[in-house]
């Protein structure tokens, strides 16, 4: 008497080795592009001073990988747009932005990047991701450079655990 | 290849916040650029539209405002104690002169009388706030003229008076410290020690850097006879602080109309012979030499006693008797609530901030929320001359003028 | 503050309906609008007040002329400041401008054009150097709401 086939995976599905490479190939572009963030310091406000700091020797982002700024958006992969962004800011935010290409990651600095902050009024934008898509806040105003360290350390992993596409959409 | 998703498709063509003052430059094949508002070396926000003859700069016209956060509109809104965390952010450099001028602002208007120690205490915190500003603008500039290792040793001795600053503020950058009528707290234990410890290392460190650029010749070759102004014009243009001074015009308001315990101190004001990139540098590095020999004198001379002036108007009462008393605890109430309350009149106070003349202009009704508080910010009138420094020189000239004229963004922009 | 120059300030200007008063820092200077820009050049020329400060305004929404218009000048000479004030009714906020006196004069009435629409008569250049092209009202006037925004980047989602 014959066994009806069960199929143990849905039909068109990938193979099992081919999975596997995917994998590894994504965690090893992860790590790659993780190590070698370059950001582009969109900087405006009083933040600045703690992204002067955070560059600088007493702590150190060249540890992370992520010390060489690119000040153009072409070169760059990390946005951190540091400081408040007011509207009459915003286009240039959102040129900028768009400018970049892809892989691109945001990071927003600050309470003001983030919501901002405490400038509710007619001249602030109230948080830049009513303007672009944003990967990691950081909380804090100004926030301790051990926070920007944190924050670019779980940037990090974000950018290692995720798939990235390079041939084709699932590879 | 993953599409691009909807966010980074460009959108429709971005509306151009400003109006430039000219199309084209003055010939045929001028070029005019922009350079800013996002760049690395105009300081956060500033927009230079230049017309450029080959390298030449013919014209400019400078756009600030793009850090423009509301701070007139948003302070009436609060009551006079509320509003002490945006003033901090004028000038975030120096974030302590810019609590201190306001508070002398509204003490004047109340007729307030602050206390021995707390007027030597915040001269030594702003003059302390003085170097930390300088520190700022000149490594900033040495950075961009290529000194990277200016800038880092120039940033590590800063960063040991923002620790120094948060062990008694609490914060490293914007620390909300004055208070109407005296100071948020006294000095903890040690932190003079500290302090002496640290003014020690800064001549350690600025000694490494007089020794790396005063005669170096690639520094003075950018910024001797660049970007010069004579005192008259600097004066019509209303330049004050350490532009005015490199014009060889001795104006210091610690000099001319002393205030806090500025008449007791002896200090000299560094002046310039030429105007030009060369004496702002080398006028803030004195300033700043000035500025630890102040605060050695001050050190000694600082009296025990009060940090608060004993004013129910306005300083809040003592914890334990909000806990035990009524009245203690309605005053405290109010004051919160409410807002210490002003009586009506309008006053210009002013401090000679790391940058100039920053004037608080105060207008009061009566009650706790101001009805108009203007600051009148040194780097918005600079930004209103600094054509004049530019126009003439080389395009690669705008960033050493640029660096020296110290414009600090939430201070121009408000 | 000099009381030699106070009181050559009162002999001097307090004449054809112009007011000079003491206030606890500094004398003050009430002129009508039409004197401003006059006594400005007599401040400057013959007093020494060489240096502008501050242009600003008022907005007093229940008087009638609603604004004040409040300059600020220093003396490097004497050292000490003065008060300059006019008033303008809102049909007609107009002053001369201070341009052709004081280079610094020109950002600072452009701010102060923006933000309360005082129109300053002589200033060329009268473009928005705070708020950005586009801009509609004058938001330092008390009956502008705060939190009215005027994006120019449509938001998100």
């Amino acid at each position: 008497m014959s066994q009806p086939v069960i199929p143990i995976r849905a039909a068109g599905a990938r193979s099992t080795a081919f999975e596997y490479f995917s994998t590894k190939k994504d965690e090893f572009v992860g790590w790659a592009r993780k190590f070698s963030l370059f950001p582009y310091p969109f900087v405006t406000a009083c933040c600045a001073m703690e992204f002067m700091a955070v560059s600088s020797t007493p702590y150190d982002t060249d540890r992370f990988g992520a010390a060489l700024p690119r000040f153009s958006p072409r070169q760059s992969d990390l946005l951190m747009v540091v400081g408040t962004v007011t509207h009459k800011q915003a286009p240039i935010l959102r040129k900028v932005y768009e400018q970049m290409c892809e892989p691109k990651w945001v990071m927003a600095f600050g309470a003001c990047a983030t919501s901002g902050g405490f400038y509710q009024n007619y001249a602030a934008v109230a948080g830049i991701d009513r303007i672009i898509p944003v990967d990691i806040y950081v909380p804090g105003c100004p926030p301790r450079p051990e926070t920007v360290i944190d924050a670019i350390m779980k940037l990090q992993d974000r950018i290692g655990r995720s798939h990235h596409a390079i041939l084709t959409e699932s590879f | 290849m993953k599409g691009l998703s909807l966010d980074t498709r460009a959108s429709a063509p971005l509306p151009n916040p400003i109006r430039p003052a000219f199309e084209r430059g003055e010939r045929d094949d001028s070029v005019v650029v922009s350079i800013g508002p996002s760049h690395p070396a105009t300081h956060g926000t500033i927009q230079v539209i230049a017309a450029l003859d080959g390298e030449k700069v013919e014209r400019v016209d400078v756009h600030c405002g793009y850090l423009h956060r509301g701070f007139e509109k948003e302070c009436e809104d609060h009551t006079w104690h509320n509003l002490m965390p945006y003033v901090d952010r004028l000038n975030y450099c120096s974030g302590l002169v810019n609590d201190f001028a306001y508070c002398e602002a509204v003490e004047r208007l109340m007729g307030i009388e602050i206390t021995p120690r707390c007027r030597y205490l915040r001269t030594l915190l702003s003059e302390y706030s003085r170097i930390a500003d300088h520190l700022t603008c000149v490594a900033a500039s040495l950075m961009e003229l290529g000194a990277m290792t200016a800038f880092l040793y120039l940033v590590m001795i800063r960063d040991y008076v923002y620790e120094h600053l948060a062990d008694l503020t609490g914060a490293r950058l914007t620390y909300t410290y004055g208070r109407i009528g005296g100071l948020a707290r006294d000095l903890p234990a040690g932190w003079l020690k500290r302090l002496a410890e640290i003014l020690d290392q800064y001549e350690d460190f600025v000694g490494r850097i007089h020794g790396l650029m005063d005669r170096n010749r690639i520094f003075i070759d950018r910024t001797r006879d660049v970007g010069v102004i004579s005192a008259v014009d600097a004066i019509n243009w209303g330049f004050t602080g350490p532009i005015l001074r490199s014009t060889g015009a001795p104006r210091d308001l610690r000099k001319d109309m002393p205030y806090l315990a500025y008449a007791e101190l002896d200090f000299d004001v560094p002046v310039g012979i030429k105007g030009d990139n060369y004496d702002r540098y080398y006028v803030r590095m004195r300033e700043m030499d000035e500025s630890v020999y102040m605060i050695r004198q001050l050190m000694d001379m600082l009296p025990p006693g009060p940090i608060s002036v004993d004013d129910r108007r306005c300083t809040l009462p003592d914890k334990q008797l909000v806990y035990t008393e009524i009245e203690s605890l309605i005053n405290h109430f109010k004051l919160i609530m409410d807002g210490p309350d002003v009586p009506p009149g309008e006053v210009y106070a002013a401090h000679e901030a790391p940058n100039g003349e920053l004037g608080f202009y105060v207008v009061s009704t009566g009650g706790g929320n101001p009805y108009k508080l203007h600051v009148r910010a040194p780097s918005f009138v600079h930004m209103g001359g600094v054509h004049r420094l530019l126009e003439g020189y080389q395009l690669a000239d705008i960033i050493p003028t640029f660096g020296s004229v110290n414009m600090i963004g939430g201070e121009c922009d408000r | 503050m000099p009381a030699e120059i106070v009181e050559r300030l009162r002999a001097e200007l307090a004449s054809d309906g112009r007011e000079v008063t003491l206030a606890p820092d500094m004398p003050v200077v009430t002129v009508a609008p039409s004197a401003v820009r006059e006594t400005a050049r007599q401040l400057a020329a013959d007093h020494g007040f060489d240096l502008l400060l501050d242009v600003t305004a008022v907005d007093w929404p229940g008087r009638t002329p609603r604004f004040d218009v409040v300059y600020h000048f220093y003396s490097t000479s004497h050292l000490m400041r003065v008060r300059l004030k006019t008033r303008v009714p809102e049909e007609e906020p107009v002053v001369d401008s201070l341009r052709s006196l004081y280079g610094s004069a020109g950002f600072m009435e452009r701010e102060c054009h923006e933000m309360y629409g005082i129109v300053f008569r002589g200033n060329m250049d009268l473009r928005p150097i705070l708020l950005y092209e586009g801009f509609v009202g004058h938001p330092l006037r008390k009956d502008y709401p705060k939190q009215q925004e005027q994006p120019l980047v449509p938001y998100r989602k």
